[in-house]
């Protein structure tokens, strides 16, 4: 199976990737020959079978509900590309 | 042609959990910018989310007090799109096992009772907000919020108009506000109405193409929003058009809800389990015991009102529509003492008359209130027993809501307004007004017998209201029969 | 000092008195100082840090722990608070990490001296290091040669004597493949034994921490001080972490050993097969018995994995959007211009590549066919391991087809790069603990002997491995120009 161009588009702009026509058609030719090894997972006969999320068959522990004070603002905005007034600074979304 | 609406509301309840849902942030409101938002809720790299057990315990008493099913098993799944307040890039949320399904609210509409069904409620996590005005050339992020627990109720499209979309909106808010795992607060976003609605001809079986309008933060608002769209589609169907499925906001300022997005992306937001959690487990002993934890629920404490304090079905619904009130109400009628069945009624009185009155003239809510239940119940006791008439009462009530008293007993001593029972003192009065209105009395014998209501209240104003009516009433027509 | 002393030997000197942990630490960043130009092993030394580290333990004001004195080298994937952590990638070359991720605090608080943090594959993808924005790691037994990854850099350190142990991660072989291709001992170990908090995510149900070293003996002490509960990952488990190292023995006599017949069919390079025959029959010589097990689904390992590693990259690496940390675009226009032009200049072409697999297989019409198909054979393969640990108590076999492979030889065949994992990918799918232990050269390249336990059983793989280091001498053959030197 091969994607098509557009296709290869969409997957991009889905995950928010600036891609260039050049690049566009690079991606598709390496995806469809990857999404090709994945056509032998649809021979494959898993009627029945329960989807493995985790390899440990565990159920959620559970934290109790206490709050901790968070202390690391400065810190965590000093390694931000941009920040006023505790605020973080992306450009202007028109809504 | 006749249409019918047809409306679904969609719910975000904010848990009021100490901490958020993935992380031990504190979910405190008004905290300076990004001073709540963790190393998880910010998404640094290598962070991991942890469920808190609060959430759980109480999104299973929400889906009891729904008559819902509880899962045994639910399980979070990350719901991808871009957005600068989604610091992660996906919200965690729950889709295919939501934690709790199919459960239903009563809700009463101009005398007739409905059941609406709901699908499901899911937890998630809150985004963060985006601060659009403060800045020139940029958007301000703020993730005090990112992370805050929330239940996202689901309803079945079962309502048909904006009254009955506004009752059980107004039901919901009082169901989770009485669990105490909601504050309750629309305007801190705390309780926030997403309404679906459509039209079709009155007795189709398909339902039209609908509109979602976002963020509706009143009752009333919910209710004019509702209509207005109501309107609106059917103007576009009976003019030729279509309706575009889409999200609108509504303006409250112009009354109208408008198209949200000019372009709207197709959504496609790759659900899948999220590997950092594992699925929640939630077992039979668990549900029991929160069931048997529950507080009286609103129809439950209604139904008891109307039994045990002889209330109307009316009185006993606003009484119970929030458990502040009604608590309120039951600490009133019990600091006034005596009989339930017959305080009932004056404490109802009270409190959705003057107290309530009162109350909106200063904008507060009755936890807020200057007047406590005691008080209140002390004042009734009075009015009751006879020590003052129900006009000193209401004398009273002011100069306790003024805060110019400790009790309705202190401030009947202080300004003397203890009921006059001295029946030489009321002869005085009801002589002395029987010489001073000649007319009026001739007008009694010559069979006018209602101006004898007018004497009774110059009798009342001679003795500055501290006599009682009914014993100067007797008084009076005894005299002028006699004369 | 030598190098090949041993950890518990190194630990037991420094708090003799013998040496101090600050010519310890003087002596590994003199190698690094020495070789590292040649092989880039290392994106960030620590030089002062580690000597102030150092310090602290000779003056006991640091934690005086099972490790104390022991340098370390980190794989750049685990943050370390005030250290430049880069997952290998330009996206956060400007990432100074505001805390350390459990693992590290964790080997701190056993006295372990931080010397640097390894190169290693961008986002842990990739099996040769080529990925890396900061460059390939080079082979120490041959420079021309990839190290494997995506723990190249820790594997490769670790052979060539810059640091006596390495952390790592493995998500579909990252720390046996690179400790195969490198000659030297890694283990990784149960999923949910060594918490994930702050080690930067790839593949969430996948991704696990461990360790490479010279020995069995010393992975035991590192592993011992790393592996244990965290209430901050909600996959770590809570369960008592055995003394690995003290129950060592070298006894496997009687111990069950399977050999999936899958894992030594066609594609097994032969100077490898031989190389793995010989190790298997010197395990048989020891005392332990060889049963031939059937593992029918291996074939679908690679499907499998290269579906949900994906899918569950590309969603983890969403949160690289230049809004918090890390790389931002130049002058943004708007907001999908910040997105899509910083997730494009601060993520290299195979990380791009995997994330619009991940992006696929999730979307609308393809998320059944793919991602659900693939938990399904996910299980079939776990299931597989089940089965054959029903009768066997380990399973042995090959880590990779061949010895490493020459730079660039693979680098625009991405399928071909991927179908290499073939025995790797079905132990990780399955969350089982594994390691890679030296056993021979081809042609002056090492190959590395897999050996796989059952959950939780990191105790009996190691004995395994050490009893095999008793009768063996691979692990212990340095490359050549990277002999150990005696310190002062």
């Amino acid at each position: 199976m091969s994607l098509t161009d557009d296709q290869v588009r969409n997957v991009a702009r889905l995950a928010r990737l600036g891609l260039d026509d050049a690049r566009v058609a690079e991606h598709a030719g390496e995806l469809s020959n990857i999404i090709d090894v994945f056509e032998s997972l649809a021979q494959v006969d898993t009627d029945g079978v329960e989807p493995m999320a985790h390899p440990l068959d565990l159920t959620a522990r559970l934290r109790p509900d206490e709050a901790v004070p968070v202390t690391t603002r400065d810190a965590f905005q000093a390694i931000a590309p941009a920040v006023a007034d505790g605020v973080y600074l992306v450009p202007k979304v028109i809504e | 042609m006749n249409w019918e609406a047809v409306i679904g509301l969609e719910v975000h309840i904010q848990l009021a959990t100490q901490s958020k849902i993935f992380s031990t942030a504190p979910t405190a409101y008004g905290a300076a910018p990004n001073a709540q938002a963790s190393a998880v809720d910010i998404a640094l790299p290598g962070v991991l989310p942890v469920i808190n057990a609060g959430v759980i315990r109480m999104a299973t008493r929400f889906g009891l007090a729904i008559d819902a099913t509880i899962a045994p098993r639910s399980v979070f799944a990350r719901k991808h799109y871009f957005y600068p307040d989604l610091p992660k890039g996906y919200q965690i949320s729950q889709y295919e096992l939501p934690i709790v399904a199919g459960g239903h609210l009563d809700i009463t509409v101009a005398g007739r009772d409905k059941r609406v069904g709901i699908t499901r409620a899911h937890l998630e996590e809150d985004a963060g907000k985006s601060l659009h005005e403060a800045y020139d050339r940029e958007t301000g992020i703020d993730l005090n919020r990112a992370g805050t627990p929330l239940v996202e109720c689901v309803s079945e499209p079962d309502m048909t108009s904006a009254a009955e979309a506004a009752a059980y909106a107004r039901k919901l808010h009082s169901l989770v506000t009485y669990l105490g795992i909601c504050d309750g607060n629309m305007a801190e976003g705390s309780f926030r109405i997403d309404a679906n609605v459509s039209v079709r001809p009155a007795g189709s079986a398909e339902f039209g193409t609908r509109t979602e309008t976002k963020n509706v933060n009143s009752f009333r608002f919910l209710e004019k929003a509702i209509h207005f769209e109501i309107e609106r589609q059917i103007d576009v169907l009976e003019s030729g058009g279509t309706v575009v499925q889409e999200t609108r906001l509504y303006d409250p300022e112009a009354d109208e809800t408008r198209s949200m997005r000019s372009k709207e992306e197709a959504h496609d937001y790759r659900y899948f389990p999220d590997p950092d959690l594992l699925p929640v487990a939630i077992d039979a002993d668990f549900i029991e015991a929160e069931r048997a934890d529950l507080p009286e629920l609103p129809d439950a404490k209604r139904a008891r009102f109307v039994a045990d304090y002889g209330l109307g079905d009316d009185d006993a619904a606003s009484l119970t529509q929030s458990r502040v009130l009604a608590d309120y109400f039951e600490a009133t009628v019990a600091a006034a003492g005596g009989d339930a069945a017959s305080q009932g009624k004056p404490a109802a009185n009270w409190i959705m008359g003057d107290l309530s009155g009162a109350l909106n003239r200063e904008g507060r809510g009755v936890d807020a209130s200057p007047v406590s239940p005691s008080q209140l119940g002390g004042l009734i006791a009075r009015v009751a027993d006879g020590t003052i008439s129900g006009k000193i009462g209401k004398e009273v009530f002011e100069a306790l809501f003024a805060g110019e008293g400790e009790s309705a007993d202190a401030i009947i001593e202080a300004r003397g307004l203890r009921q006059i029972t001295d029946t030489g003192a009321i002869e005085g009065y009801v002589d002395q007004v029987i010489a001073d209105n000649p007319d009026q009395v001739q007008q009694y014998l010559d069979g006018k017998t209602k101006i004898v209501g007018y004497l009774v209240g110059q009798v009342m104003k001679a003795s500055q209201g501290k006599a009682n009516p009914k014993d100067v009433n007797r008084m009076l027509v005894a005299k002028l029969d006699a004369l | 000092m030598t190098a090949e002393d041993g950890i518990r030997s190194l630990v037991a000197r420094r708090a003799a008195g013998e040496i101090s942990a600050a010519e310890i630490a003087a002596h590994y960043l003199e190698r690094i100082e020495r070789h590292d130009g040649d092989l880039n092993t290392l994106i960030s030394v620590c030089a002062e840090r580690a000597r102030a580290q150092a310090e602290a333990v000779d003056a006991g004001t640091a934690a005086d722990g099972p490790l104390a004195g022991l340098p370390l080298i980190h794989k750049d994937i685990f943050c370390t608070e005030g250290v430049n952590t880069s997952c290998g990638s330009r996206m956060l070359d400007n990432f100074i990490a505001p805390y350390d991720a459990t693992a590290v605090a964790r080997l701190a608080a056993a006295g372990a001296v931080t010397l640097g943090k390894a190169n290693m594959d961008e986002f842990a993808m990739g099996s040769s290091n080529e990925t890396s924005y900061y460059g390939p790691v080079r082979n120490p037994w041959n420079r021309d040669y990839v190290p494997g990854g995506s723990s190249g850099g820790s594997a490769a350190a670790v052979a060539a004597g810059l640091a006596p142990a390495a952390t790592g991660t493995d998500t579909g072989g990252s720390i046996r493949q690179p400790a195969a291709l490198c000659g030297v001992t890694g283990i990784k170990p149960t999923y949910g034994r060594v918490s994930r908090y702050g080690m930067i995510a790839f593949a969430s149900s996948l991704d696990q921490g461990g360790c490479f070293a010279r020995s069995a003996e010393d992975c035991a002490h590192v592993l011992g001080a790393m592996a244990g509960f965290d209430a901050r990952d909600s996959t770590c488990v809570e369960r008592d972490v055995p003394d690995y190292a003290a129950a060592l023995d070298g006894d496997i006599r009687g111990l069950r050993i399977g050999l999936p017949k899958q894992y030594f069919a066609d594609g097994l390079e032969a100077g490898s097969r031989a190389a793995i025959d010989r190790a298997i029959a010197e395990l048989e010589g020891l005392g332990a018995e060889l049963v031939e097990i059937d593992l029918p689904h291996t074939d679908l390992a690679v499907s499998t994995y290269y579906v949900i590693a994906p899918a569950e990259a590309s969603s983890n690496l969403a949160r690289y959007d230049g809004v918090r940390y890390g790389h931002r675009c130049a002058d943004p226009v708007d907001l999908d211009d910040l997105y899509s032009r910083s997730r494009a200049e601060g993520f290299g072409r195979e990380v791009q590549r995997r994330i619009m697999i991940g992006a696929y297989v999730l979307s609308a019409g393809y998320y059944d066919a793919y991602y659900v198909k693939a938990q399904q054979t996910r299980r079939l393969i776990a299931d597989d391991f089940t089965r054959a640990f029903a009768d066997v108590d380990l399973i042995a076999g090959p880590v990779t087809q061949a010895p490493a492979f020459r730079l660039g030889e693979k680098l625009d065949d991405p399928v071909s790069m991927y179908l290499n994992d073939v025995y790797t990918l079905p132990a990780s799918l399955a969350g089982l603990p594994g390691m890679s232990v030296p056993a021979g050269f081809v042609e002056g390249l090492p190959v590395g002997l897999q050996l796989l336990a059952p959950w939780f059983e990191e105790g009996r793989l190691l004995n395994a491995a050490h009893a095999f280091q008793q009768a063996t001498d691979w692990h212990t053959r340095r490359p050549p120009g990277y002999e150990s030197q005696e310190t002062p």
